[in-house]
């Protein structure tokens, strides 16, 4: 139970979006971006419909692995039962209940498995020795079951957490939170194997003959930097608009930033060790991918990932007031989400495009279409619930956050 | 602002000692030190005491810069002494790679500057703290064992030009202190 004085009574207008704000419009603003997007997609891709499925996947890839990104971040506070970040939960709560939402969306990628994946192509196997030694693995059946799989998991986990703590709010039953806790640790092993399995299944076998037994983490460190500079962005927004600024205060800002700065870090350590590994045995099959991404315009948007998803948001976020400040970190998150969207960009696009950079009005109708679906489901879901999870018995311990 | 210098105070008073009971009553009154412009003073508590800095008026440490200085100055070193080494000094093909491969260079760079980002951190703490130092006046006072128990102390030295024997101690008394101590120098 909580002491009566560390109860905390938070008005409705502090912890709602109250009628007549200009962000109930989202929504709308969200589902016409999404209608357009999809139309221009439909027309364009009409078209060049190898180029639409690519583009298609690098949208989807973003979007998913931000609500993915969101997942780990709640389950790991449940599992370590932190206080500070329980004001910033329900944002995290409604962007991975966005994982549903993200199945409908893979549904495209479906029609055009031979478009993106060589090792679909049927006869593909009969010609090319090492297909037909990971035909097993890689054949279409078993990865749209694959996929069924991971979408059944994470929908299930992102829903068995979404309910349990807006079930909460009613109830304020302090079982919830324990309950959720001991599902933690299991359910983070879980996300931890799909989200592998499923970074595997949908970049790394673009180049099917490629392999790199980092690649999971990797995907997973683009996530989870992707999904805290988008907190940073939305909290900052939020503030400016009117919404949870007496809820949430600098303290919890600076430990966002720090968030994002330390797997900033962690990011450009597996991409640099998968890269160093593989640069320095020098065996072809490993070095492939990268030789695809060291020639002629590739290379440049490598090293710009080096400097733009490392070197100059390192400096950039290692100062303390940078942090705190609102309009500075969202800065920060702004450019971190688009260096994670340049890392996917670059990821998938080199198969399609080997002789270098080709972008395409499809990566920004794509982008457009899937943006416009995320947006609007979870700003609709936004308008639908408590901003705050308002009666986890650490709440109070999260508004009252203070570091040292 | 609070400054503490290596030096004792001269003349034969340290300074005053004041006990307090909680770590609310110390939080108040070093506020209320503070507001009363006091310079040359310290709190001692048996564990961390949120937001007390803030109560002290301190100042942020110099410290993240020293850090940032011996981390880069580590990691240019490790850098310069690889390329010296590989690609000037000694060359030699080592597994087909050029002379100056820096990929292979990286991990060597980081290391060295985190290890040097660590001394810079311990040996610039312990700088700016004056440690080591193996006798303090503080430590003749008995009620002074206390301060790694169960008891919150403001010290406020003599040569803080604020610093009054009777005014001060009296200060100290009104701000709940439970005992108020003169302190000698030796």
């Amino acid at each position: 139970m909580i002491p009566e004085r560390d109860r905390v009574a938070l008005r409705p207008e502090q912890v709602t979006i109250p009628p007549g704000h200009p962000w109930n419009r989202i929504p709308v603003l969200g589902a016409v971006c999404a209608l357009l997007g999809i139309a221009a997609c439909a027309i364009l891709g009409a078209a060049n419909p190898k180029q639409f499925f690519f583009s298609w996947l690098v949208s989807f890839l973003f979007f998913l692995s931000l609500a993915l990104g969101a997942l780990f971040f709640v389950l790991i506070q449940y599992a370590a039962q932190g206080g500070w970040g329980i004001v910033l939960r329900r944002i995290g709560e409604t962007i991975f209940a966005m994982l549903p939402v993200m199945a409908a969306l893979f549904l495209p990628l479906v029609l055009g498995l031979r478009d993106l994946y060589s090792w679909a192509v049927p006869g593909a196997a009969e010609q090319d020795a090492l297909l037909r030694w990971k035909a097993p693995y890689l054949n279409v059946p078993f990865f749209l079951m694959r996929a069924a799989l991971y979408f059944g998991i994470w929908s299930f986990i992102a829903l068995l957490y979404y309910r349990g703590s807006r079930g909460q709010d009613v109830t304020g039953d302090p079982g919830v939170s324990a309950r959720l806790r001991r599902l933690a640790g299991p359910a983070i092993i879980v996300l931890a194997l799909t989200q592998t399995f499923a970074s595997v299944d949908w970049i790394m076998s673009l180049t099917p003959h490629w392999y790199s037994t980092m690649f999971g983490v990797y995907f997973f460190a683009g996530s989870f930097v992707g999904f805290i500079a988008l907190l940073s962005v939305v909290a900052v927004a939020m503030r400016r608009a009117g919404l949870l600024d007496t809820v949430i205060s600098a303290e919890h800002l600076h430990d966002i930033g720090k968030l994002l700065f330390a797997f900033t870090v962690f990011w450009a350590y597996i991409a640099f060790s998968q890269f160093f590994l593989i640069w320095y045995a020098n065996l072809p099959e490993e070095t492939i991918w990268y030789r695809a991404r060291m020639e002629g315009s590739w290379m440049t948007v490598s090293l710009f990932l080096m400097a733009g998803h490392f070197v100059a948001p390192f400096f950039y976020l290692m100062g303390r007031t940078v942090k705190r400040k609102g309009a500075t970190l969202a800065v920060g998150g702004a450019w971190l989400l688009a260096m994670h969207f340049v890392d996917l960009y670059w990821q998938v696009m080199p198969t399609l495009h080997p002789e270098g950079v080709r972008p395409s009005a499809l990566d920004v109708a794509a982008l457009v279409a899937v943006g416009g679906c995320f947006v609007a489901a979870a700003s609709w879901l936004m308008r639908r619930q408590a901003l705050v999870p308002l009666r986890d018995p650490r709440l109070a311990e999260s508004l009252a956050f203070e570091n040292v | 602002m609070p400054l503490l210098l290596p030096q004792l105070p001269t003349g034969p008073t340290y300074g005053i000692l004041a006990e307090f009971a909680t770590p609310a009553d110390l939080y108040h009154a070093c506020e209320r030190v503070r507001d009363a412009g006091f310079t040359r003073w310290d709190a001692h508590t048996p564990f961390p005491v949120h937001g007390l800095e803030g109560a002290m008026g301190l100042r942020r440490s110099p410290l993240p810069w020293i850090v940032l200085g011996t981390g880069l100055t580590g990691a240019a070193l490790g850098f310069v002494l690889q390329w010296w080494v590989h690609a000037t000094a000694y060359p030699l093909v080592i597994s087909g790679k050029p002379y100056f491969a820096w990929p292979a260079m990286i991990p060597i760079t980081f290391e060295l500057g985190v290890l040097f980002a660590a001394l810079g951190a311990v040996l610039g703490m312990l700088g700016l703290n004056r440690l080591p130092m193996h006798h303090h006046p503080l430590f003749k006072s008995k009620v002074f064992e206390r301060v790694t128990d169960d008891a919150f102390f403001i010290s406020i030295e003599s040569w803080d030009p604020q610093f009054d024997q009777s005014a001060t101690g009296k200060l100290l008394e009104s701000l709940g202190a439970r005992r108020v101590e003169l302190l000698e120098c030796e």
